[in-house]
């Protein structure tokens, strides 16, 4: 690898243009250290986990699995195995609902007695230890993917992208920049936080690894300024690296990849396409720490940090959990509900999906659960849109959603086309600010959704 | 109107856990911003005409007060009268209904008679918003709609005489509104009756700019100060309103027009007395900024003030009416959606690639 040796001295870019200031409320969670969750006596193993093709099932029923078994296979480029999160003996195929909505396919696995991993240890395994940041000229950018792969990673920011298509080298799209997202711009949340002030060692170590894999020049771990503590944590841990910490505004979404892009490279993705297309990867930082685990201790991603927050929980904390393991015990963990809980979300405030099922078990990109009481939940009373105009001002992609939204409503496909619908990535921004409390969001994912149907005919 | 899923936005879980009380169901979301909402908008505009009303009662007194109340509770009763007509809850509390009526009244003559203002605010609120389906529907500017029907329908009642009272304890309507005089000017001396030496004194108090800036001189209610429009409409802009745009277009365009007008002899006030004169400012900040019958894009708003400024320039120096910001924002009303069309912004990244 050659490294330029005269470089144009870069603006510090630290924002992106729009977006908003919500509530963060992240005082709630901060201070609570990761606690792992004693294992639960059962973990169902949904077999479509992220962004991309299901998995098949590779174990019969009643058979015993080790944790860190393989219980499913991917299918094909774009999809990422799934493992068993517990030691135990599976049970049979069954269909469970996910947030977002769709029906998969789930290995239930009774736990054993006796599991290999719990308590401190686990945690131990999962982030304590040594964590190499030389001597990784050993590792061959191919093993790195590939690691990455048998290890079933996905993108844990929240939108489960297998990890290894972003780490597999694509020699006509050279890469530039590796940016370790630990922005956590969704209110509540505080997983991230954690992990980066706890295990900041495994997200340097798992950065360079990613770094190696798609030969990126730098590396630069993206940090908003609410988080001064991570970022220190992280600057000392990177001393020596070559990896650079970058304070950026607090705003959200700047932990959207397109966001973030802008905001620290001032390089806009292009409209349908992805950040590969300007040179830079984004990753998140518990990716980054759980390529760390893959690639040095061989360990593939069966547990992951989910913040358990918001007003509507007794006692909120950050769990170290086994995928699969249901919301239900999730909150049970943490003191239960309390009386003034009005609404239970999957991720976080601003682009997390209710559920109206606690039988729903955390996948890979389960980031945290927020319980919102009624003093917190957004009004819903609709009026009429006067055209102010502030969904225009803070949309971060410079759309103007409530035309597409309105045109959705009217099911004027050619309209939400006109005003670039299909560009919208469902942030929330601009339901958050509108007077009018219009429905932006789910009425432009109508609109897209039209569009998308209108296309196909 | 279709009636979607959406309008559904809160539905209770079937299936909810009996541990998980009232789990409910809504998009993302789940916060917002909680201290925008439609009423405090209009709130803010009726505060930030506080000054403007303000001046106003100081400069024309009990007239300024009974004008401008009765606009205001004729626009409410109209307003319930109309929404009742059409069977929809009522929404006075939203506050839009009396702030067309506080405009449209701060937009009359002192001496406009007591139906003017009623007549007015029916127009208003009935053929410029209530037939449009309602607030957020309408495509022209309510207050302009309602001062345009009594203006062609009360011709003597609205015209530059009913500015003026010879006999009046208010010393200020005892003159021409600088408009008006200034319209007078042009003509006496494209006829030759007046010679340009004696055009300064001709305008009065309308040639000096401090008079005209701070309020001392004729006009309709809301207009003649400049500073108290100034001190109102800033505080809508920062407060983001009103946005900044329309008025920084308007000021911009019809400055640069008056200028030019007034370098070609066509008018002989300046450009910077164009600005501050007549109703010019009040129309930039509290008239075209009306978020319903103005553009969504900031360019197409900037683009709009532009427009309105140079029809009001147009209108003052070529039509038969000493002030032109009424027609101009009616005018420019009925091309928003020209404007938006035409200035859809570039999203971040590109446009969206045809499928091939």
């Amino acid at each position: 690898m050659t490294v330029a040796v005269t470089r144009k001295p870069v603006k510090q870019r630290r924002t992106f243009s729009g977006g908003v200031h919500p509530p963060e409320r992240k005082g709630l969670a901060e201070e609570a250290a990761i606690e792992v969750l004693p294992t639960p006596a059962q973990v169902r193993i949904p077999l479509l986990q992220h962004l991309g093709a299901p998995c098949k099932e590779t174990v019969k029923p009643r058979t015993e699995v080790a944790l860190g078994d393989v219980v499913g296979e991917s299918t094909g480029f774009v999809s990422a195995p799934v493992h068993a999160s517990v030691s135990g003996t599976t049970g049979r195929l069954s269909v469970t609902t996910l947030p977002n909505g769709r029906h998969v396919s789930v290995v239930p696995i009774k736990s054993a007695e006796a599991q290999p991993l719990s308590g401190r240890a686990l945690f131990d395994d999962v982030f304590g230890g040594e964590w190499p940041t030389d001597g990784l000229e050993r590792h061959e950018p191919k093993q790195i993917a590939e690691a990455a792969h048998e290890a079933g990673l996905v993108g844990l920011g929240g939108a489960a992208f297998p990890t290894h298509v972003k780490l597999t080298r694509n020699e006509s799209k050279p890469i530039q920049t590796l940016l370790i997202n630990g922005s956590e711009c969704e209110p509540y949340l505080t997983a991230d936080y954690r992990l980066m002030l706890e295990a900041p060692a495994p997200v340097i170590s798992g950065a360079l690894l990613a770094q190696r894999a798609v030969g990126a020049e730098d590396v630069i771990v993206c940090v908003e300024d609410n988080k001064p503590k991570a970022a220190e944590a992280l600057s000392s841990a990177a001393e020596g690296t070559g990896v650079e910490v970058r304070v950026l505004k607090t705003k959200y979404p700047q932990g959207g990849e397109k966001q973030l892009t802008v905001a620290v490279l001032g390089k806009e993705v292009p409209t349908g396409g992805l950040p590969l297309d300007v040179g830079v990867v984004v990753v998140n930082v518990g990716t980054a720490a759980a390529l760390a685990r893959a690639v040095f201790r061989g360990k593939p991603l069966t547990h992951r940090v989910v913040t358990v927050s918001g007003g509507g929980i007794k006692q909120p904390k950050n769990l170290l959990a086994p995928v699969g393991v249901s919301y239900q015990e999730l909150i049970d963990y943490c003191g239960g509900l309390t009386k003034e809980a009005a609404r239970v979300v999957a991720g976080g405030p601003m682009m997390g999906y209710t559920i109206g099922s606690l039988d729903i078990p955390a996948t890979k990109g389960t980031s945290g659960l927020t319980v919102f009481t009624h003093g917190e939940v957004r009004r819903s009373e609709e009026t009429a849109c006067v055209r102010c105009g502030r969904c225009v001002d803070v949309c971060p992609l410079n759309l103007v959603p409530t035309k597409i939204g309105l045109a959705a409503r009217a099911h004027d496909v050619d309209l939400v086309e006109r005003y670039y619908g299909s560009a919208c990535m469902e942030c929330g921004c601009c339901a958050y600010v509108c007077p009018a409390s219009l429905p932006l969001v789910q009425l432009i994912r109508l609109g897209k959704l039209l569009l998308q149907r209108a296309n196909r005919s | 109107m279709a009636q979607d899923a959406p309008d559904k936005a809160e539905a209770t879980a079937a299936g909810a856990e009996e541990s998980a009380p009232a789990v409910r169901v809504a998009p993302p979301p789940h916060l917002s911003k909680a201290a925008i909402t439609t009423r405090w908008m209009m709130m803010d505009v009726l505060i930030g005409l506080a000054p403007v009303i303000g001046m106003a009662v100081l400069i024309f007194r009990w007239h300024a007060i009974f004008q401008v109340g009765l606009c205001v509770v004729s626009s409410i009763a109209a307003e319930a009268l109309f929404t009742r007509m059409r069977n929809q809850p009522l929404r006075i509390g939203d506050g839009s209904a009396a702030v067309t009526g506080a405009i449209l009244g701060l937009s009359l003559p002192w001496s406009a008679p007591w139906y003017v203002a009623v007549i007015g605010s029916a127009a208003a609120i009935g053929l410029g918003k209530a037939a449009f389906g309602g607030l957020g529907y309408n495509i022209f500017n309510p207050a302009m709609v309602g001062r345009a029907f009594v203006m062609l329908s009360f011709a003597r009642e609205l015209g530059a005489s009913a500015y003026v009272s010879a006999q009046s304890e208010l010393e200020i309507i005892t003159q021409a509104t600088p408009l008006t005089a200034a319209k007078k000017l042009a003509a006496d001396l494209a006829a030759g009756t007046v010679s340009a030496a004696d055009a300064p004194m001709q305008l009065g108090r309308a040639g000096e700019f401090w008079p005209l800036f701070v309020g001392q001189v004729n006009g309709s209610l809301g207009e003649t100060s400049a500073l108290a429009v100034l001190i109102g409409g800033l505080y809508l802009c920062l407060r983001r309103s009103a946005s900044w745009e329309i008025p920084a277009g308007v000021v911009l365009s019809g400055f640069i027009l008056a200028g030019a007008a007034n370098a070609a002899g066509l008018t002989p006030l300046t450009a910077l007395h164009h600005v501050v004169g007549g109703s010019l400012l009040f129309g930039a900040f509290f008239i075209a900024t009306d978020p319903v019958s103005s553009p969504l894009t900031p360019k197409g708003k900037f683009l709009f003030g532009l427009g309105v400024g140079a029809v009001i320039v147009l209108l003052r120096v070529f039509s038969g009416y000493p002030e032109g910001v009424m027609f101009a924002v009616l005018l420019m009303n009925a091309v928003v959606p020209l404007l938006n069309r035409w200035t859809i912004p570039r999203p971040v990244g590109g446009p969206v690639p045809r499928k091939a």
